[in-house]
């Protein structure tokens, strides 16, 4: 690429495979619990240490596993539900934290908004939950459930979709809202016809990010659920701990297939919008 | 009055409105679930348990409000070796993390931002997907593959990595991986990997890469380059992947529980029995609490260097 970054060819080549080397074997690294998930979701035998060839029964298993089939639906709801309110809360943040460079309190709010990044889970999922068992008892609502758990995911969920929604605010050309607002546009009409559209991948990819959290969650959740409120994380957690369970095999594989086939489909499209929106410029400039 | 000057009226009221709906709906919102949340934590940590609720803090006796502080929680916190242990042990383990995913992910994060340009939006892609795949079921992952008879126990065993395993510490029996240090630590590093990779490729692919050019012309090394360019221009980036990954590590429960020994002793484990098993609230609290004041310390360390970072 720049011939400056090598000056020795033997370092070159050294170099070139070190590089190869430790990247295949950082992906490997990654990548190796998965494939294993995937592939003792197919074996004949309950114990990962035997091969006996390919089954569906975990499959079937599990789709006669009401338990689990329970907690599944619970926890799409509230992953739903959840990531819908985060992104919108996380545009709002994101907004004024870009947009707004000064106002009361930015700093306090400013590091509200990325705390929960960091913070360690079950300290929020204490502090929310004793928080929240107070209001109970002061004011009669929420009780411990899908109520409770949805704060809590949206609180969480909130942190990174504003990372996200903030990095692509950042990177918006400033000069698009300005024409629109000397055009005689109102702020809000600069937001829905100008800002919106530009931004409206990052909100997507933050859905599905904050989606995908709230389907994972086991501390938050078990401080928050009630009874009759088991989200799927959970029975999956209280069966990993017994040991291995294939059914969890399987719907780990159904889970991950999903989760693939969405992330392609989003790349897919980004690519597609990408280069229709190139055709358009381009046939745009033809005289 | 004309209904036109009422739309006027609102347009010049509406960026003021709209402002402070757009700043006050998610401060609020924040105020009440995240910031509020901690100062309950304090004041129960500073409480005594009753015997449903933690005693409250001011209560009416005899016609006059009264406070109560009890430090007899944090007492029990500094004097009982359990807890302290609990401390060191998670601190530790973070620590670990921290510096086993720094030397893992800086050359791998170096290898992806000097990679073609072409590739690395890919080479990004793979490392950003395992976020959006369940972090709780790649953990369990490990127990397939550490596990009794696992093919991975399998592979270490042939390749004759018991002995330094063992001498290290980190495994008690040959063949004997799952539920030993070493199975905690490798899912430590598994998980937190990516959290570290993503700020160090984020610093390292917007680096000037004429200053290297500068460098090598001034006559430098290749190795001296690296420690002396490559590495103080990533500084921003090491802060932050630091951060990530050793906050959160020291609070960690699913991994110690799923992949940890049944000696394995860590705060957010201690923290979450005295809630759940114990039903001693305040503990739980002072528990936290404690452990706040020791996050606080790495994390303003970290403003200060982002500070810096942004004023140069």
């Amino acid at each position: 690429m720049n011939k400056f970054l090598k000056p020795h060819r033997w370092m070159q080549v050294c170099g070139r495979q070190l590089a190869h080397a430790w990247l295949f074997g950082g992906y490997l690294f990654l990548y190796l619990p998965i494939g294993a998930l995937v592939l003792f979701s197919f074996n004949d035998s309950p114990v990962p240490s035997l091969w006996r060839g390919i089954t569906l029964r975990w499959y079937s298993k599990l789709m006669a596993d009401g338990e689990m089939l329970a907690a599944l639906g619970l926890s799409l709801k509230l992953a739903a539900m959840s990531a819908t309110s985060s992104v919108l809360l996380a545009l709002l943040a994101a907004y004024a934290l870009v947009k707004i460079p000064r106002f009361r309190g930015r700093g306090l709010f400013a590091s509200m908004v990325n705390a929960p990044l960091v913070m360690p889970e079950v300290i929020v999922g204490l502090a929310l939950l004793l928080l929240l068992v107070g209001m109970q008892g002061a004011l009669g609502f929420p009780s411990r459930g899908l109520g409770t758990l949805l704060i809590g995911h949206a609180l969480l969920g909130m942190a990174y979709a504003t990372v996200v929604l903030q990095a692509r605010l950042r990177e918006l050309p400033a000069a698009l809202e300005e024409a629109a607002l000397d055009l005689g546009a109102r702020p809000a009409q600069v937001f829905r016809l100008v800002t919106l559209p530009m931004i409206l991948q990052s909100l997507g990819s933050a859905w599905l990010l904050t989606f995908s959290l709230s389907l994972d969650d086991v501390v938050m959740s078990a401080f928050l659920s009630g009874p009759g409120s088991t989200t799927l994380p959970l029975v999956i957690f209280s069966r990993a701990r017994m040991g291995v369970d294939p059914s969890v095999n399987a719907m780990a594989t159904l889970i991950i297939v999903i989760v693939a086939g969405v992330i392609t489909a989003a790349a897919l499209y980004a690519v597609y919008a990408e280069r229709r929106r190139h055709r358009e410029i381009s046939a745009a400039w033809r005289p | 009055m004309k209904p036109g000057s009422i739309t006027s009226l609102v347009a010049r009221w509406w960026p003021w409105r709209g402002r402070h709906l757009v700043i006050g709906l998610p401060y609020a919102w924040l105020l009440l679930f995240f910031l509020a949340p901690f100062g309950v934590v304090l004041s129960f940590s500073l409480s005594q348990m009753g015997s449903i609720r933690p005693d409250s803090l001011i209560r009416y006796v005899d016609g006059a409000l009264q406070l109560t502080l009890r430090g007899s929680n944090f007492s029990n916190l500094l004097s009982d070796g359990l807890y302290l242990n609990a401390y060191a042990s998670s601190l530790r383990l973070a620590f670990i993390t921290t510096m086993g995913c720094l030397l893992l992910g800086y050359p791998f994060a170096y290898f992806m931002a000097r990679a073609k340009p072409v590739h690395q939006p890919i080479l990004l892609m793979l490392v950003m997907a395992p976020f959006w795949t369940s972090f709780l079921l790649r953990v369990y992952a490990w127990k397939l593959l550490l596990g009794e008879g696992g093919w991975l126990g399998a592979l270490l065993q042939g390749a004759g990595l018991d002995a330094p395993l063992l001498w290290l510490g980190l495994i008690e029996a040959p063949g004997k991986y799952m539920h030993t240090p070493f199975s905690l630590m490798l899912g430590m590093l598994y998980s937190y990997l990516p959290f570290m990779i993503l700020p160090l490729y984020a610093a390292l692919s917007k680096m000037d890469l004429r200053l290297i050019e500068a460098a090598y012309d001034l006559g430098a090394t290749p190795w001296q380059t690296f420690w002396r360019i490559t590495v103080p221009l990533s500084r921003g980036g090491i802060a932050a992947g630091c951060m990530l990954v050793f906050i959160p590590a020291v609070g960690e429960f699913v991994i110690p529980e799923l992949l940890g020994g049944p000696r394995t002793l860590m705060i957010g484990k201690v923290l979450w029995e005295e809630f759940f098993s114990n039903n001693d609230w305040p503990m739980a609290c002072a528990v936290a609490v404690l452990l706040l004041a020791i996050i606080m310390l790495p994390l303003a360390w970290f403003n200060r260097v982002q500070d810096r970072e942004a004023s140069a």
